[in-house]
């Protein structure tokens, strides 16, 4: 078996073995199947770097993987390019990161909550995993579902208010992804194929007929729910709010992101943007991204459950997404790719230090952070750094991406754009910059101590490293940002563009 | 497990008949599901069927039949598992994922290997399909029962 060969396929089946044994073995010892499925998402990340390498040595074309040696459009095949591996990394790594993360949230459960846990994790990573390399449109349903089904699960073991929260989150996704269930009946009703390369080509004679228009919209709305665009957020941030802490970050951090990629390789990849209907779609999703982001930032600034205002924030983040996508140029698409990434992270490393100060302490309300500088360093400087890249203050990796959407958005002569960019980083200044506030310039709260701080940082070791590791990737990625750029992205750029 | 069976004289005859000839027609599904309609889902929704009927009419006293909740929802995993173990045995056959021609045993002619593939597959699917409907009947009995006994 030559394991370079099988790199895409790995990335997916390693997680998806491990956390279907991952409940057999955690029986055996409570421990094991944990280690088991971390182990496996460390192997899709080897994979998924391995993939990278790979197609950059091939000079950025890309390459397929078919299952069961079935040809395409009749069989189903992995697609791998620049975009999706980078994608991909960043997706297993948090992943990973976050899978040491859990492990003190779930000390004193028996082994079937413990294995549940971790079924349901390593699950999560295979739908991510998943939806972001595969190359037929029904498979990514099928991860689609994968995705949403352990995430219900995992929103729901957050405690007693979560239930709710994951209930309504299952009932709006639902609709989601019976939307796109619905978009890709009439694609395939219009071209006869599943795959997405196959349907790029056949799709051109149809671009400008209603039917089109219509599967173009389901796939707006579908992907709108699970991303948490602005109109159809209503689920986001209660889930965010109440799902298990230990999970949280990487919730936060890639599960409304994959959907947002997942838009943005339909739309540039497969329908292409330089057509009648696509360009009135592209108007919908900048207003749409442009109402998030001011509507997100307010209600953020409303907020004092520092959990919600990180979840308001990210529907104003994922707006800015939405317009890199909707300026339908090179700067705009460089940004909404990088705003992906960076934002991730972002997210991510504020999520875990909320969850570490919620096992420390058993707080949320932001107003009561004070002296949390002395009582946990680590993570306040995280904080820190996460605060000015969602500013986008240089060299955090904030910057680096609204700047390629400011880029975009003169490109395209869209002042609005502009200004709206700019009104949503002073809303986020005021926002975040309070959180700064509390936590090293205010006095100290007497916060009574739900856990002991085993080591002199506050936090136990398996939750500083992650939250130390988050933050300092926000700060590499600011850094080596333009070669992200040149090496990866601009390699990876649709064809639509290029022309 | 279900606190009040309600199986009576009538049923506990009848069922013996029923049962067992669920669960082989269930093996019927199962194995010819490669070449006729049938197969791995139809297969265990069938074989769940001739479980869930057992307990409604005995209840506790239906011993074999009693998996449970925690044992069925590992079962229900490694079920899936056997499901990616044919895909790992043809990738250690030196074929790519799910290539039955690749699997690591010698089989004339070679289509013979394809179907030992997809029998792999169904049984997998049979058991998480078995095992999934047990869950869910659990899930609904526990709810049903007021004093909690049931796992």
């Amino acid at each position: 078996m030559n394991l370079g060969a099988h790199s895409p396929v790995f990335i997916v089946l390693l997680p998806l073995s491990a956390s279907l044994l991952c409940l057999a073995l955690s029986r055996l010892n409570k421990h094991l199947g944990a280690w088991v499925v971390q182990l496996s998402i460390l192997g899709a990340f080897a994979s998924s770097v391995a993939s990278l390498r790979e197609v950059l040595a091939e000079g950025g074309k890309s390459i397929h993987y078919w299952m069961g040696n079935w040809a395409p459009p009749i069989g189903i095949e992995f697609a791998i390019d620049p975009l999706n591996t980078s994608v991909l990394c960043m997706i297993t790594f948090i992943s990973l990161v976050v899978s040491f993360y859990s492990r003190p949230f779930l000390q004193n459960e028996d082994w079937l909550h413990y294995g549940g846990y971790y079924t349901l994790y390593g699950l999560l990573t295979v739908g991510l995993c998943g939806m972001t390399v595969t190359g037929d449109v029904f498979n990514m349903y099928v991860y689609l579902e994968i995705m949403s089904l352990s995430g219900y699960g995992l929103i729901a073991l957050g405690g007693k208010k979560s239930m709710v929260a994951a209930f309504r989150y299952l009932l709006v996704g639902t609709i989601g992804a019976s939307l796109y269930l619905i978009g890709i009946g009439y694609i395939y009703a219009m071209t006869g194929s599943l795959n997405m390369a196959d349907i790029g080509q056949r799709i051109q004679p149809f671009v400008h007929t209603p039917l089109f228009a219509f599967a173009v919209a389901c796939f707006l709305i579908a992907f709108g729910i699970k991303m948490a665009l602005f109109p159809l957020h209503g689920w986001q941030p209660d889930s965010y709010t109440f799902s298990h802490p230990g999970a949280a970050g990487f919730i936060s951090g890639c599960m409304s992101k994959v959907p947002a990629y997942a838009m943005l390789r339909y739309f540039f990849y497969v329908f292409g943007v330089h057509n009648s209907v696509m360009e009135a779609l592209m108007n919908v999703l900048g207003i749409m991204g442009i109402c998030g982001i001011l509507i997100g930032s307010v209600m953020a600034l409303a907020q004092y459950d520092f959990r919600r205002m990180l979840a308001y924030s990210s529907v104003a983040q994922l707006g800015y997404i939405a317009v890199g996508m909707a300026l339908g140029n090179v700067h705009g698409f460089i940004g909404a790719v990088l705003h992906l990434i960076n934002h991730a992270f972002m997210k991510c490393c504020l999520f875990l230090v909320v969850g570490g100060i919620t096992y420390r302490y058993g707080e949320v309300n932001l107003y009561r952070l004070g002296g949390l500088n002395r009582k946990m360093p680590v993570s306040s400087i995280a904080v820190v750094l996460a605060v000015l890249s969602m500013v986008g203050i240089p060299p955090t990796c904030g910057f680096f991406s609204k700047w390629y959407l400011m880029l975009g958005a003169y490109e395209g002569g869209q002042n609005i754009y502009i200004a709206v960019l700019v009104i949503s980083s002073l809303l986020n200044a005021v926002y975040y910059f309070r959180i700064i506030e509390q936590m090293f310039i205010q006095r100290e709260a007497s916060l009574p101590e739900i856990h002991e701080a085993e080591t002199g940082l506050g936090l136990p070791v398996s939750m500083l490293v992650p939250i130390a590791v988050t933050g300092l990737a926000i700060l590499f990625l600011g850094i080596y940002s333009s070669t992200l750029v040149t090496n990866i992205i601009n390699i990876g750029l649709p064809e639509v563009l290029i022309k | 497990m279900m606190k009040d069976p309600f199986g009576g004289i009538l049923l506990n005859i009848a069922f013996r008949v029923l049962v067992p000839f669920t669960l082989v027609y269930a093996v019927y599904v199962l194995v010819l599901g490669e070449t006729s309609p049938g197969g791995g889902f139809q297969a265990g929704v069938v074989m769940g069927f001739g479980i869930v009927l057992a307990r409604l009419i005995l209840g506790e006293r239906a011993t074999i039949f009693n998996i449970q909740m925690k044992n069925s929802l590992v079962l229900a995993g490694c079920g899936t598992f056997i499901y990616t173990l044919a895909g790992w045995l043809t990738l250690f056959g030196g074929g790519k994922f799910l290539d039955y021609s690749f699997m690591p045993v010698h089989m004339e002619p070679a289509h013979e290997m394809h179907a030992l593939g997809i029998l792999m597959i169904e049984i997998g699917v049979t058991i998480c399909v078995m095992m999934t409907i047990l869950n869910i009947m659990d899930a609904v009995v526990e709810r049903s029962d007021d004093d909690g006994r049931a796992e």
